[in-house]
């Protein structure tokens, strides 16, 4: 089923072209990512944390829906690595004058983008993009609808790695709203890939989506046992506009039910630790002395999406 | 005009005839199956050896884009693409722009097709004016210019008050009303089958029950009303189901379903195909098993192209934004050639779901090849291979998620009333 997203992303020499989802990406391709992510942490605690990589390479980044936080962190790994970044909120620009998305893809890259990275509303929007553009052109999916958000997955794995070693003996449980959540679908395609034998996620049935299980990963639908004696419990951000709905009734009642709490947080293991992809709402997924205690890794998360980003760049940008 | 055509397995699913005859042709109409009538001289002998003589082909939905939609496809070339077809009978849905729902638009439509010369046309007029929902078409006088019954298209009706009176009013005068049943509130802002696929993609779903809570609705609504209604584009296993229970009991029901749903399903998506990007979505394997299996047993009365010239531009976007549906009108003879084949139908059997079966639904007098009919005719090679290509279709719409695939069966020869209308 993923087979066309497969050549997509990798070549026929194993090289990594696009950065689209992290499903049908190679395990071994997973460890690389991480391995040459682990070799950037260092920069970004030198003095001067500049490595020569892009030097003279233009990364695009487009943002269809905007989002100053992910953009930022792509862009500082890309200066890091010297290349020249251009930002651009197109979800404010072109598409409302009628232009459509490739023509939009196709304008920037006669102004010789070696590198998009893309973020836009639809699933699939950049699988579009690397469809079409020129060869040597590589697209990073920076978020696409509710389908993947790759890089963000990855800097989940590299912080499980760093903190847990060995991916084959872990349980994991991804809290919240999995339906809507790109996020959750990178982190799972990624950790099943890994080898987590123990990946649950756990919610409400009207945020779990339609045939979850077949992703392998288990449904709880009660928080307590949900994360039980889980080494990693990640908590998703619940977006605003599915608060007072039909999904949900309020979101005291999520916090109630799905909330983590020190006292939730306690059925896991005592050494688990606490993931969030960012922005928190606080009093809604997370108690505020969970997202501040010492279990928490929600800064460090953010410290490695750094190195991860400026990795999976400088994989795609460095010359076959 | 007197046409023989020669050596050819002349199969007509309403008789059961499959035997290697001539079929002779004068004044449009067949004169005879076998011997020569006496005294007859063909003026034209169709070398058929080798090819398959059936009646030609009745299509239940072929959208012509005729008016409004011209920049997608003209009347000429999708006039052009149903005979390559094999089509000689074809019902338009009312979707145009503006839709068919008004008496000088369907005159209009009607006129412009007959004078291409090629198949014959019989618009479905517009349920409701503008397929907004709202107030009823003028269903009367739409019959009186041509529609052979009212749909409502893609566009659910926004509520059951409003189905109800219009399969009340349809009922007073004995129309049948052609619904696709989707629940708009349940479907909303979907684009493909709730499933696994769709969950791992991250598109919005439609789920199942969006289809059979629709139809339980109008199921009601038929026992309530009395109104014949044909159920357009079935795409659950579940809804079949419903459906086989409803004629148990005799309620006048009939559907159809289209090709590509035979053999596609959700997992043709994969990698945001945008062309597989269609209406009803494709479903889970074990609903295109269940439609296989219900055309088979005649649950389901006819297999149609759901013919949607949809342009390149209205493609290459993401594909929740795609314009659903692909370009049907020649793919519809070699797919339902596989299905038969794939389903071990005899040749008859096979035929009977594009030939008068759906001219049965349609209440006309086609889709058979018999002394006295029309002489429309397809003459097709069932063994020719073919790839799908953008020049190998005559249609405007060149979008299909075949393209670039090898189908079996290519139409040789259509005629119309004995006119050569296709010739290969």
């Amino acid at each position: 089923m993923t087979a066309r997203g497969d050549s997509l992303q990798v070549d026929g020499e194993g090289r990594l072209r696009h950065l689209l989802t992290t499903e049908g990406l190679p395990a071994e391709m997973i460890r690389r990512i991480l391995d040459t992510a682990d070799q950037f942490v260092s920069v970004s605690e030198r003095e001067v944390k500049k490595v020569p990589l892009l030097r003279g390479r233009s990364v695009f980044n487009v943002f269809f829906e905007s989002s100053t936080r992910t953009r930022t962190t792509f862009e500082i790994a890309a200066k890091r690595l010297s290349a020249d970044v251009i930002n651009l909120n197109v979800g404010v620009s072109s598409t409302s004058k009628g232009e459509t998305l490739l023509d939009t893809v196709f304008n920037l890259q006669a102004m010789d983008a070696d590198m998009f990275v893309v973020r836009h509303a639809q699933s699939g929007a950049a699988h579009l993009i690397a469809r079409h553009v020129k060869p040597g052109v590589a697209v990073i999916n920076a978020g696409d609808g509710r389908h993947a958000h790759p890089t963000q997955g990855l800097l989940d794995m590299y912080t499980i790695r760093h903190y847990k070693k060995d991916f084959s003996r872990l349980s994991v449980a991804i809290v919240g709203d999995i339906l809507h959540s790109r996020v959750a679908r990178s982190q799972i395609h990624a950790l099943k890939t890994l080898g987590v034998p123990d990946v649950r996620v756990v919610g409400p049935k009207t945020l779990i989506p339609a045939a979850a299980e077949r992703m392998g990963v288990a449904v709880r639908y009660d928080m307590q046992e949900g994360i039980r004696d889980c080494d990693v419990v990640i908590m998703l951000r619940l977006q605003n506009e599915r608060m007072n709905g039909a999904l949900l009734p309020s979101a005291g009642e999520f916090f109630k039910c799905y909330g983590l709490t020190a006292e939730k947080l306690s059925k896991a293991k005592p050494d688990a630790i606490v993931m969030h992809p960012g922005p928190m709402n606080r009093g809604v997924e997370i108690d505020s002395p969970v997202a501040d205690g010492r279990q928490s890794v929600i800064l460090p998360q953010v410290t490695f999406g750094i190195a991860v980003r400026m990795a999976v760049m400088s994989m795609l940008g460095s010359p076959a | 005009m007197r046409i023989e055509i020669r050596g050819a397995r002349v199969v007509d699913p309403a008789s059961r005839r499959d035997e290697s005859a001539s079929v002779w042709i004068g004044d449009g109409r067949i004169v005879a199956i076998g011997a020569a009538p006496a005294g007859f001289r063909a003026d034209e002998t169709i070398e058929a050896n080798g090819l398959v003589a059936c009646p030609g082909l009745v299509d239940l939905s072929a959208r012509l884009r005729e008016p409004g939609l011209e920049y997608r496809a003209t009347l000429e070339s999708e006039m052009a693409a149903a005979a390559a077809g094999g089509v000689t009978t074809l019902a338009c849905p009312p979707d145009t722009d503006p839709p068919l729902d008004e008496p000088g638009l369907v005159e209009m439509l009607t006129r412009r097709a007959s004078g291409v010369h090629g198949t014959r046309v019989h618009p479905l007029g517009a349920l409701t004016t503008g397929l907004k929902g709202e107030r009823l078409a003028e269903m009367v006088e739409l019959a009186e210019a041509g529609c052979i019954g009212f749909f409502q298209g893609n566009a659910p009706l926004p509520d059951n008050a409003t189905l109800l009176e219009a399969m009340r009013y349809a009922a007073t005068f004995g129309f049948t009303v052609w619904l696709r049943p989707q629940d708009p509130a349940l479907g909303r802002g979907g684009v493909a089958h709730e499933g696994e696929v769709a969950t791992r993609l991250g598109l919005a779903p439609i789920p199942a029950i969006a289809e059979t809570v629709a139809l339980r609705t109008i199921l009601e609504l038929m026992d309530a009303t009395g109104a014949r209604v044909h159920l357009a584009r079935l795409s659950t296993g579940a809804a079949i189901e419903l459906v086989r229970q409803a004629k148990a009991r005799k309620a006048p029901l009939t559907c159809d379903v289209s090709v590509y749903h035979l053999h596609l399903c959700d997992r043709d998506i994969a990698g945001f195909d945008s062309r597989a990007n269609l209406a009803p979505p494709l479903r889970d394997p074990s609903d295109r098993d269940h439609l296989r299996r219900a055309l088979a047993e005649g649950v389901i009365d006819a297999v149609c192209s759901d013919h949607t010239p949809v342009d390149e531009d209205a493609k290459l976007v993401p594909f929740a934004e795609a314009q659903p549906g692909a370009t049907g009108l020649e793919l519809l003879l070699p797919l339902t050639l596989q299905w038969g084949r794939e389903c071990r139908l005899d040749l008859a059997q096979t035929l009977s779901v594009v030939t008068w079966r759906p001219a049965e639904v349609l209440g006309v007098a086609a889709g058979v090849l018999a002394v006295g009919a029309p002489a429309d005719i397809c003459l097709f090679d069932p063994a020719r291979e073919w790839i799908v290509k953008p020049e190998a279709l005559a249609s405007q719409g060149k979008n299909t998620p075949y393209l670039g695939q090898r189908l079996v069966g290519r139409v040789v020869r259509t005629l119309v009333g004995g006119r050569t209308v296709h010739a290969a």
